[in-house]
């Protein structure tokens, strides 16, 4: 499937607030180093995420963008 | 398919920030980025910088920016308002220590005289860029670099609350004090960063949102313990709410 939370990870700092904020808690710090050296923030179970973007909102870097299924 | 919901504002440039993980400086820089798109006066608008951990915000913000000296953008933000065209939107953004302290004689005078501008001002009850020395906001009790036993009213006096005092001169139209420490209360912060910015397009005068903001470094916490120090220690201190709103009649 399309997915509905994309991270753009070189500019994560790994602060996990998203994690604090994701009401499905599917967010996690990926097991690889972006540039800076940090752990970047990632989702794999993006058919459980509910484009509700609360991510997006609480993350102090803007790197996070959310996408949901359009409607019929 | 899918559609959009949320995405990087355009108000921002694409440069990645400074600001240490989990400072909540970069939720703030995002909310007024998003104001300035949503209102359509990213041309329009001139922001000037303070010193600071924020002296760095020319770089961030994607419309034209100046820097001040510490404490003086009320003054070069009147200038510079006083000079443009009247359409032209001009804020400034600092920080407690830069507003506070070195700046409060600037603040105080831009408010009473009704200067039509907007004041972002981020409140985290310390200084930040300098390792976390003890600012005028900094709580009662609370350990600095400065401050190593905990703020002693004695020696050191009691927080200055910023919204509270200007909400008392004649010239501040629109004074709200507004927290990030969840997303609940990060929408109600772009809410008032729009109204601020709408009270000067309607040339109604001074208006100032106080945002509570974290410092995971200086503090000696992490990102989300800091949010909850901001939940359960600032705004017991510091009350969240409108101070002043001459249109709505307060």
């Amino acid at each position: 499937m399309e997915p509905r939370v994309v991270f753009n990870e070189e500019l994560c700092k790994g602060c996990s607030l998203c994690i604090s904020a994701c009401p499905k808690n599917i967010i996690y710090l990926a097991d690889r180093l972006n540039s800076k050296g940090y752990r970047p923030a990632t989702v794999t179970e993006q058919d459980k995420c509910i484009s509700c973007a609360a991510c997006g909102r609480i993350c102090p870097d803007a790197v996070i963008t959310v996408y949901r299924p359009k409607k019929k | 398919m899918m559609e959009l919901v949320f995405e990087r504002t355009n108000g921002l440039t694409e440069k990645p920030t400074h600001y240490c993980p989990g400072c909540t400086h970069g939720i703030i820089h995002r909310l007024v980025g998003e104001v300035l798109e949503e209102m359509d006066i990213i041309e329009d608008t001139v922001g000037v910088a303070s010193v600071g951990c924020s002296v760095l915000a020319y770089d961030y913000f994607n419309c034209d920016m100046t820097q001040a000296a510490h404490g003086r953008a009320p003054a070069v933000a009147t200038g510079i308002k006083r000079v443009l065209p009247k359409d032209r939107i001009v804020f400034t953004y600092q920080g407690d220590g830069d507003l506070a302290s070195i700046g409060m004689a600037e603040i105080v005078h831009a408010a009473a005289r009704g200067e039509n501008i907007t004041v972002i001002f981020v409140n985290n009850a310390i200084y930040g860029m300098t390792g976390g020395q003890m600012a005028p906001t900094s709580l009662v009790g609370q350990k600095t670099a400065t401050s190593p036993f905990g703020r002693d009213i004695a020696l050191q006096g009691s927080p200055i609350r910023v919204s509270e005092l200007l909400a008392t001169l004649d010239g501040a139209s629109y004074i709200e004090r507004v927290s990030t420490h969840d997303v609940a209360s990060i929408i109600k912060a772009k809410k008032a960063i729009r109204k601020a910015f709408e009270t000067q397009k309607n040339g109604l005068g001074f208006s100032m949102v106080e945002v509570l903001s974290t410092c995971p470094t200086n503090w000696g916490i992490d990102p989300k313990e800091s949010l909850d120090w901001v939940k359960e220690k600032m705004i017991p201190e510091y009350p969240l709410g409108v101070y002043k709103d001459v249109k709505g009649g307060k």
